[in-house]
């Protein structure tokens, strides 16, 4: 003790004892406060890291390194921010080959998926790190087994009232301006209906669960299915888009054939040989 | 059978007094000789009688067949399962409908082959008749028209001839009077619909009221006023005192869209800065143009496209048509919140809704 209270008036007294406190005090908190979810969660930490990775090859140069979006020169967006996107987007995006895209253009189509679902999996759990957004819905939001009758036809309901102005009465699809088009929803999977309306994804408009609830979104989904199944009870459906392919079809095909019985009629065969 | 080249009587005829009218002389040849009628051809039927045969054989064939495949319309009219399906069209329909199809088409088939092979083979003219009645039926009718004038005094008896003008003129009254009566005119109902001041904004079919903080930017909502879609949790009594005919009507007329975008993309007029909640605007989903339902909404561009006829109202900018044939802005809903933060119409719209019509008048609600 001597030793101390000889050198309590030294010049570099007072640091030392501040550096002591710093010590003590930052060993307790880390004794006595509760250990952190990513700390806890280290295979968390490696998904999202491995999804870093992923993304800084295939995604960063259009959204940027940190995903905070890219602009051309001309100010046109190149890759849009995915900050507070969510999963939910992402699992939609790649999961349905839309993402990454071959080639800027108006619209991303949709193709076989580039990513295995694992990839995809920390691809999702990267992007919903940035920030808070939508997550991936679970299997009993979005699987539609078993819904029928009342249900059903509530979802049609549904249905009519919020999707067909672009989807079409049947799910077919329809087109929008500037090369855009609102995709056919035949073998699109209940999952990516469910996370499309969640999520928004390009010209679609969002359909939160707070206003659409996921019962809805699940009778909607179901009514879809339904569609895809039910028997063409009308006769040749022709892509169900209307009269655009059943016009082409009766000018082509129907007004051809009455054209050709014309010619045999007038023509061919009265003073012929054969 | 009949050539083209022989023309009409009347046409010749006509031709003739044309030319004597300006002079011509009419004893030039023709131009273009008439060749006349091509010599006769037999068929090769008239003159093959295996031909004949052969051709008798195809049309009993078609009949035979046309007759077999009724019959079989028939059985699957009686076998073939209702429900059942066939390549994913109905059964029943696909093999009623492909039976007596081809058996009509056989007939008809039949029937053309018949008179083309078989049946007489003369070439004759039928020379076309002059449209004009003959001069005796021309002097008849108006000889009897006269006598009937001069008979009846209709020139002479003057008062007789104007009473009944009297009598003739005053059955348009009563046209008039009783057309004029066919039923109320509308007055301004074409021009108000049923919202009102207070009145929730709720989904269309499931009636939940919305909060601001359930839509999130990008969100479309197809929405109604909250007396016209029934939700148990939420409904007051007395509420929904329409039904039929009277609420499909008014639904179709207050029909509104809900969207929210970013607030810095809005470029509200003047008038109406406070009529959005934190960029959520409220607009009529009936398109301007002839009425169809809009909600074809572009979140990325904020364009409302309609299906019918592509008019294209921006939605950032008050509803103003940036493409189509739509003449008016789309009408806009001023919205508020009520004492538990559901989203509330703060009135009716300020203009009609819908396409225009007679007593619209001008703009109410312009931009300055």
């Amino acid at each position: 003790m001597r030793f101390l209270s000889t050198r309590r008036r030294h010049p570099l007294a007072g640091l030392v004892v501040v550096l002591l406190g710093l010590l003590m005090a930052g060993g307790l908190y880390a004794v006595a406060a509760p250990k952190s979810p990513a700390q806890a969660d280290t295979a968390q930490q490696d998904l999202i890291e491995e999804g870093r990775q992923l993304f800084l090859v295939g995604c960063a140069s259009c959204h940027g390194k940190n995903a905070e979006g890219l602009k051309t020169k001309a100010g046109n967006i190149l890759g849009p921010s995915l900050v507070g996107v969510g999963a939910a987007a992402v699992d939609f995006q790649v999961g349905t080959g839309r993402m990454p895209m071959v080639q800027t253009g108006a619209q991303a189509p949709r193709k076989d998926p580039v990513y295995t679902d694992a990839q995809i999996e920390a691809l999702s759990a990267y992007v919903a790190a940035l920030s808070p957004g939508p997550a991936v819905p679970s299997e009993e939001d979005y699987n539609a087994e078993g819904i029928e009758g009342e249900e059903l036809v509530r979802g049609g309901e549904l249905w009519r009232t919020n999707c067909t102005a672009c989807h079409n009465f049947n799910a077919s699809g329809g087109a929008l301006p500037h090369g855009k088009y609102a995709p056919s929803l035949e073998g699109v999977s209940d999952k990516h209906m469910y996370e499309a309306m969640l999520t928004g994804p390009q010209a679609m408009p969002v359909f939160s669960d707070e206003t659409l609830s996921p019962e809805d979104k699940k009778q909607i989904i179901a009514y879809v299915d339904s569609l895809h199944e039910t028997p063409d009870y009308g006769g040749l459906s022709l892509g169900y888009l209307g009269p655009v392919s059943e016009g082409l079809f009766v000018w082509l095909v129907g007004m051809g054939v009455l054209v050709g019985f014309a010619v045999w009629i007038g023509t061919s065969g009265v003073r012929s040989k054969k | 059978m009949t050539d083209k080249h022989t023309d009409g009587t009347g046409g010749q005829v006509e031709v003739a007094g044309r030319d004597s009218q300006v002079g011509v002389a009419s004893a030039q040849a023709d131009p273009v000789p008439d060749p006349g009628l091509p010599p006769h051809d037999p068929r090769p039927t008239d003159i093959d009688e295996g031909l004949e045969k052969r051709a008798e054989r195809q049309v009993a064939g078609m009949f035979g067949l046309a007759t077999l495949l009724i019959l079989l319309s028939c059985v699957a009219y009686l076998f073939v399962d209702i429900h059942g399906t066939f390549l994913n069209f109905n059964a029943s329909n696909f093999a009623i409908g492909t039976t007596l199809g081809l058996g009509l088409l056989l007939i008809g088939m039949a029937a053309v082959q018949w008179a083309k092979k078989l049946m007489a083979d003369h070439e004759i003219i039928e020379d076309r008749h002059p449209v004009a009645s003959s001069p005796e039926d021309t002097a008849t009718v108006l000889s009897a028209v006269k006598l009937g004038a001069q008979e009846s005094g209709f020139g002479r008896r003057k008062m007789i001839r104007n009473s009944l003008f009297g009598a003739l003129g005053a059955l348009g009254l009563p046209a008039v009077l009783f057309l004029g009566d066919l039923g109320p005119l509308p007055g301004n109902l074409p021009s108000r619909t049923i919202w009102r001041r207070g009145m929730r904004v709720v989904n269309d079919v499931t009636g939940e009221p919305i909060r601001p903080a359930d839509m999130s930017i990008g969100q479309l909502v197809n929405a109604e006023p909250d007396v016209l879609v029934e939700n148990e949790e939420f409904d007051s009594p007395g509420e929904h005192n329409l039904e039929g005919t009277a609420l499909l009507n008014a639904k179709a007329k207050a029909a509104v869209i809900l969207v929210r975008m970013q607030p810095r993309d809005i470029t509200a007029y003047p008038t109406r800065t406070n009529w959005g909640i934190d960029g959520i605007l409220c607009y009529s989903k009936i398109c301007t143009h002839v009425g169809c339902p809009i909600s074809l909404w572009e979140q990325t561009t904020h364009h409302l496209l309609c299906p019918c006829h592509q008019s294209t109202f921006d939605l950032a900018n008050n509803g103003e048509v940036v493409f189509g044939p739509a003449a008016r802005s789309l009408p806009q809903l001023p919205l508020a919140l009520d004492a538990e933060g559901f989203i509330i119409a703060m009135s009716d719209f300020h203009e009609p809704v819908g396409p225009s019509f007679w007593e619209r008048g001008g703009e109410e609600d312009v931009s300055p």
